[in-house]
C-alpha cells in the first residue's frame, strides 16, 4: 500500500478528531481552563515556596510551575485523546474506520496527530497566560527547542498510552484506567519544590519516577541551564518507544473484534 | 404542636422522609465507584502534599512545623466536592430516568425530596469524614482540640459536604443532565485552589490571589477545621467557618429547592 | 359531572422552542373502555399523556380525569391514577421489593397491608424470583412489568400507560397485553394506552384515536375505522423475478399501489373483493405466473394512510431515522 494512503488516513482521523475538539465547547473548554487554573492556583498561592530555605532556582517560582504545567499540559493532552478513541470505540465509529482505512496503522498516527494540535494549543494558551504573569524564560532558542521536544515526546507516549488502553477496554470506562497511572506519574515528582527539598516517600518515588528527569530537564532548559539532558530524553523516547508497542498491541486486540 | 408541624405530620412527611432517606444511603452506598473514589483521592493528595510541601513549614510564620497537620483540612472539602458530583448525578439519573416523574405522581411533598437527597449527602459525607480523621491520626496529625475537636471538625466537615451537595444536586435540577454535574466539577475545584488551600493567606506573596482567597468562603471553611487540628480552641476562626459553611448550605439549599419546584412541575 | 373517566376539550401545549406539541384535542374515555392512542414518535401522545397526569400543565383548553380538573385538582387526579410512563423509571440500585417498599410507603400504606399489597404485585407480574435483585439487572420486560406493578399499588382506577411495549421482545409484550387486557376485565380499571405498533392498538383497545401532528384524525372502534377505508389490498409474488415489472404494470389497473416487501406487488383494490377474481384473470392473460397471492383486510395504517396521507409505519421509521446521529462527544475533567 502506497504511503499516501497511511497519511490520507492519519490526516482524516486528524482532523475528525481536532474538528470534534475545537468545535465541541464541553471538551475545549477543560482543555484550556484545567492547565491555566493549576498554573494560576500554583504561582499564585505558593509563589513563596521561592524563599523557603534551599529553593535554588534561579528563574523563579512562575517559572518553576509552568515546567510543570506544560508538562501537565502534553501528558493529558494525550491522555484526553486516549478517551476519544474510547468514546469512539464505545459509538461504534471505530468500525466504520477499521473497515475504510487500508492501513490501520494510519489511525493511530491521525490519533496522535490530533494529541499533537491539542497539546500545541494547550501549550500556546499556557504559554501567554504566563508570560503575562511573569514567566521568565532565560533559555536561547536552542533550550527551547529542547523543552518543547520533550514535551512533544511525552504527549505521544501519553496519547500512545492511553490509545492503547482504549483499544484494549474499547469503553469510556476505561477513562480512569488512563488518567490514574498519569495523575501517579505526574504527581510523585518534584511538583511544587525542587527534588532536594521533597521529603518523606514522595522523594522516594521522586527518585525512582522518570518524569523526575523530564521534569528536571525541562525546568533547565527554561533556566537557561540544561541539566540531565541526554538521561532525559532518552527516558522520554524508551516511554515513547515502549507505548508505540503498546499501542500497536491495542490495535491488534481492537482488530481482532472489529 | 402549631398547624404547619400538624399538616407534616398529618401527610405523613417524616415517613417519607424517612423512605427517601433510606433509598438515597442505599443507593450512595452500593456505588462504590462513586464512594471510594472520593475516599481515596483526596487521602492519596493529602500523602503527596504532605511530604511534597513539607519543607514550606520552614517560612517564617508558618503556624506548624508538620505540613500534614496544615494539609487535613483539605481533604475534608475535596471530600465534599466528591458529594457535589455523587449528589447532582444521582439527582440527574433520576431524572433522565424518568424515577422523578414517578415520584411526581405519587403524594410525596417536595420538601421529602430534598431532606432524603440530603441524608446521602450526609451518609457518604460521616464515611469521609471520620475516615479522613483517622487516617490523618494514624499518620501523626495531632487535634489540638482533642476528641470534641475532631466531633466539631466533623459536623463542619457535613455542612461543607451538605453544601456542595445541594450545589451538586441545584445544577442536576436546573440543567436536567449529568453532564452539567460533571461540567461544574473545574468550577468547584477552582474554588478550593484560589483559597488558602496550599498557604495561609497570610504568606500568600501574590497580592490578586491574596485578595480572592480573602473573599473566598472555602478558606474561611479550610481555615475553621485547621484551627483544631493546630490551635486547639479559635472562636474567631471557627465561627467564621461554621457561618460560611451554613450560608452556603442554606444558599444551595435554597437553590436546589426552588430548582426542584421547577423541574417537578405538577399542578 | 360527566360520568367520563377521561375527557379533554380543546386541549393544546406550546413548548417555547419547538412546533405546538398538541393541537387543540378533544377526547373522551367512558370509565372501564381501553382507548388506544395511536400515532409515530412526536406526534403528540406523550405531551398529552403527561397533561392528563398532571405532569404539564396545558397552554389552553381543559381536560378532567376521574372527575376532576387537572390544572386545579392535581393531588385528588394523581390519587386516582396510575402511570407507566415511557421510561421504566426504575432506580437501577433498588430491587424490586425495595421499588414495592418505597411507592407503598409514598402512597401511605403501612404496615401488614403495604407488605401483602407489594407482595400480591410482584407475584402477579411474575417478578417473585427476582424481587431481591438489584433492577439494573433485569430484563427490558422485567422493568416494564415492575413498572406496571408500581403503577397499581394504589389500586386507581384509570391506568395510563406511554408506549408500553416499545423495545419489547415479542414474549415480554403478548404477557403485557394479557395483563392489561386483565385489568380491563376483570377489574373495570380504564386504561389510557399511547402506542406506535398497530397490532396493539387493534388487540387491546375498544377505541382508538389516532394522533397525528397534535391533533387526533380519526377516532373510533378499531373495526369501523377500517370499515371507513373499506377497500381491501391484493399482494402478489410472482413465481418468476423478472415478471415483477410487468405484473406491477397489471395490477396499477386495479387501483393504487400500497407499500409491500420488494419481492412483491401491492394495490389497494379499488372495486374491493369482488376484483380478485379479475386480477387473477388479467394475471393469467398475461401469461405471468404467480408464486403467492393474498387479500389484506384494511389496517390502521391504511386508516392512517387515508387520513394523513403517510403510511404509520414510515413515519416511524423517518422519525427514528432522524434520531440517529453521531453521539455529541464529552470531556471527561482530570482530577
Amino acid at each position: 500500500m502506497s504511503r499516501g494512503g497511511f497519511w490520507s488516513v492519519a490526516g482524516a482521523v486528524a482532523w475528525r478528531n481536532a474538528h470534534n475538539f475545537f468545535s465541541n465547547p464541553a471538551m475545549i473548554v477543560p482543555a484550556m481552563l484545567f492547565p491555566l487554573f493549576f498554573f494560576t492556583a500554583f504561582a499564585g498561592g505558593l509563589s513563596r515556596v521561592d524563599s523557603v530555605p534551599g529553593f535554588d532556582y534561579d528563574a523563579g517560582y512562575t517559572t518553576f510551575v509552568y515546567g510543570f504545567v506544560l508538562l501537565q499540559a502534553a501528558t493529558f493532552g494525550g491522555i484526553f485523546t486516549g478517551f476519544s478513541v474510547a468514546r469512539d470505540f464505545e459509538s461504534g465509529f471505530s468500525r466504520r474506520l477499521m473497515l475504510a482505512a487500508p492501513r490501520r496503522g494510519g489511525i493511530v498516527a491521525g490519533y496522535w496527530l490530533a494529541a499533537l494540535m491539542r497539546a500545541i494549543f494547550t501549550i500556546a494558551l499556557i504559554t501567554a497566560v504566563a508570560l503575562v504573569a511573569g514567566l521568565a524564560i532565560d533559555g536561547n532558542a536552542v533550550d527551547l527547542v529542547g523543552l518543547y521536544t520533550l514535551a512533544v515526546i511525552v504527549n505521544a507516549a501519553a496519547m500512545l498510552f492511553g490509545t492503547g488502553i482504549a483499544m484494549r477496554l474499547r469503553t469510556m470506562q476505561a477513562g480512569p484506567a488512563m488518567q490514574t497511572p498519569a495523575f501517579l506519574f505526574l504527581f510523585l515528582a518534584p511538583v511544587w519544590v525542587p527534588y532536594d527539598l521533597l521529603t518523606g516517600w514522595v522523594q522516594g518515588a521522586a527518585s525512582v519516577n522518570p518524569v523526575t528527569l523530564v521534569l528536571e530537564s525541562g525546568r533547565g532548559f527554561l533556566a537557561g541551564d540544561p541539566t540531565e539532558v541526554l538521561p532525559a530524553f532518552a527516558v522520554a523516547l524508551v516511554l515513547a518507544a515502549v507505548t508505540v508497542l503498546w499501542a500497536r498491541g491495542g490495535l491488534r486486540s481492537a482488530e481482532r473484534v472489529a | 404542636m402549631t398547624e404547619a408541624v400538624r399538616s407534616a405530620v398529618d401527610s405523613g412527611l417524616p415517613r417519607q422522609v424517612g423512605m427517601l432517606a433510606r433509598r438515597s444511603v442505599l443507593r450512595t452506598m452500593r456505588q462504590p465507584a462513586m464512594v471510594v473514589p472520593s475516599l481515596v483521592f483526596p487521602l492519596l493528595l493529602l500523602s503527596i502534599n504532605s511530604s511534597g510541601l513539607e519543607s514550606t513549614t520552614q517560612l517564617p510564620g508558618f503556624p506548624t512545623d508538620n505540613y500534614l497537620d496544615f494539609a487535613l483540612a483539605i481533604a475534608f472539602v475535596q471530600g465534599a466536592l466528591f458529594s457535589a458530583n455523587s449528589a447532582g448525578t444521582n439527582v440527574a439519573n433520576d431524572i433522565e430516568s424518568g424515577f422523578l416523574n414517578r415520584l411526581s405522581l405519587t403524594p410525596l411533598r417536595r420538601m421529602a425530596l430534598m431532606m432524603g437527597q440530603l441524608a446521602g449527602i450526609l451518609a457518604l459525607g460521616v464515611i469521609q469524614a471520620v475516615t479522613f480523621l483517622l487516617v490523618g491520626v494514624a499518620f501523626g496529625a495531632g487535634i489540638e482540640a482533642g476528641l470534641p475537636g475532631a466531633i466539631v471538625i466533623v459536623l463542619m466537615s457535613l455542612t461543607i459536604s451538605a453544601a456542595f451537595g445541594c450545589i451538586g444536586a441545584f445544577v442536576a435540577l436546573r440543567s436536567g443532565t449529568g453532564e452539567a454535574v460533571q461540567g461544574i466539577f473545574p468550577l468547584l475545584f477552582a474554588a478550593l485552589f484560589l483559597s488558602s488551600m496550599a498557604l495561609p493567606r497570610d504568606l500568600i506573596e501574590i497580592n490578586w490571589f491574596q485578595t480572592v482567597a480573602t473573599y473566598n468562603p472555602v478558606s474561611y471553611m479550610l481555615e475553621g477545621i485547621r484551627s483544631l487540628v493546630i490551635t486547639g480552641w479559635d472562636g474567631e476562626a471557627l465561627a467564621l467557618g461554621f457561618a460560611c459553611a451554613v450560608g452556603l448550605a442554606l444558599i444551595a439549599l435554597v437553590a436546589a429547592s426552588s430548582a426542584l419546584r421547577t423541574r417537578m412541575v405538577r399542578t | 359531572m360527566s360520568g367520563a373517566a377521561i375527557e379533554a376539550s380543546d386541549l393544546v401545549r406550546d413548548f417555547k422552542k419547538g412546533p405546538r406539541a398538541v393541537d387543540g384535542i378533544d377526547l373522551r374515555v367512558e370509565p372501564g373502555e381501553v382507548y388506544g392512542f395511536l400515532g409515530p414518535n412526536g406526534a403528540g401522545k406523550s405531551t398529552t399523556v403527561h397533561m392528563l397526569t398532571t405532569l404539564l400543565p396545558p397552554t389552553s383548553g381543559s381536560a378532567r380525569v376521574a372527575g376532576h380538573d387537572v390544572v386545579t385538582e392535581g393531588p385528588a387526579v394523581r390519587a386516582a391514577i396510575g402511570a407507566a410512563l415511557q421510561e421504566a423509571a426504575l432506580d437501577p440500585f433498588l430491587t424490586g421489593r425495595e421499588h414495592m417498599t418505597l411507592q407503598t410507603a409514598l402512597h401511605g400504606m403501612r404496615g401488614t397491608a403495604a407488605r401483602d399489597r407489594g407482595e400480591e404485585l410482584i407475584a402477579r407480574v411474575g417478578l417473585s424470583q427476582a424481587a431481591d435483585r438489584r433492577v439494573g439487572g433485569y430484563s427490558g420486560g422485567m422493568k416494564r412489568r415492575l413498572d406496571l406493578a408500581l403503577a397499581l399499588v394504589h389500586r386507581p382506577r384509570i391506568l395510563f400507560l406511554d408506549e408500553p411495549t416499545t423495545g419489547l421482545d415479542v414474549q415480554s409484550r403478548t404477557s403485557l397485553w394479557e395483563e392489561v387486557g386483565r385489568l380491563a376485565a376483570d377489574r373495570g380499571v380504564t386504561v389510557f394506552l399511547t402506542t406506535q405498533y398497530l397490532e396493539e392498538a387493534d388487540v387491546l383497545a375498544d377505541r382508538v384515536g389516532i394522533i397525528h401532528k397534535g391533533a387526533i384524525v380519526a377516532e373510533g372502534t378499531p373495526e369501523a375505522l377500517k370499515a371507513e377505508i373499506g377497500r381491501p389490498s391484493v399482494e402478489a409474488v410472482p413465481a418468476e423475478r423478472e415478471d415483477l415489472p410487468r405484473m406491477k404494470q397489471v395490477l396499477a389497473r386495479f387501483g393504487e399501489s400500497v407499500p409491500g416487501s420488494p419481492k412483491a406487488v401491492a394495490v389497494r383494490l379499488d372495486g374491493g373483493d369482488a376484483q380478485l377474481a379479475e386480477v387473477v384473470r388479467a394475471l393469467d392473460a398475461e401469461d405471468i405466473h404467480v408464486e403467492h397471492l393474498q387479500l389484506h383486510a384494511p389496517t390502521l395504517d391504511d386508516v392512517f394512510l387515508s387520513k394523513t396521507g403517510r403510511s404509520l409505519e414510515g413515519e416511524a421509521e423517518e422519525e427514528t431515522a432522524d434520531e440517529e446521529e453521531e453521539p455529541e462527544p464529552t470531556e471527561a475533567v482530570a482530577a
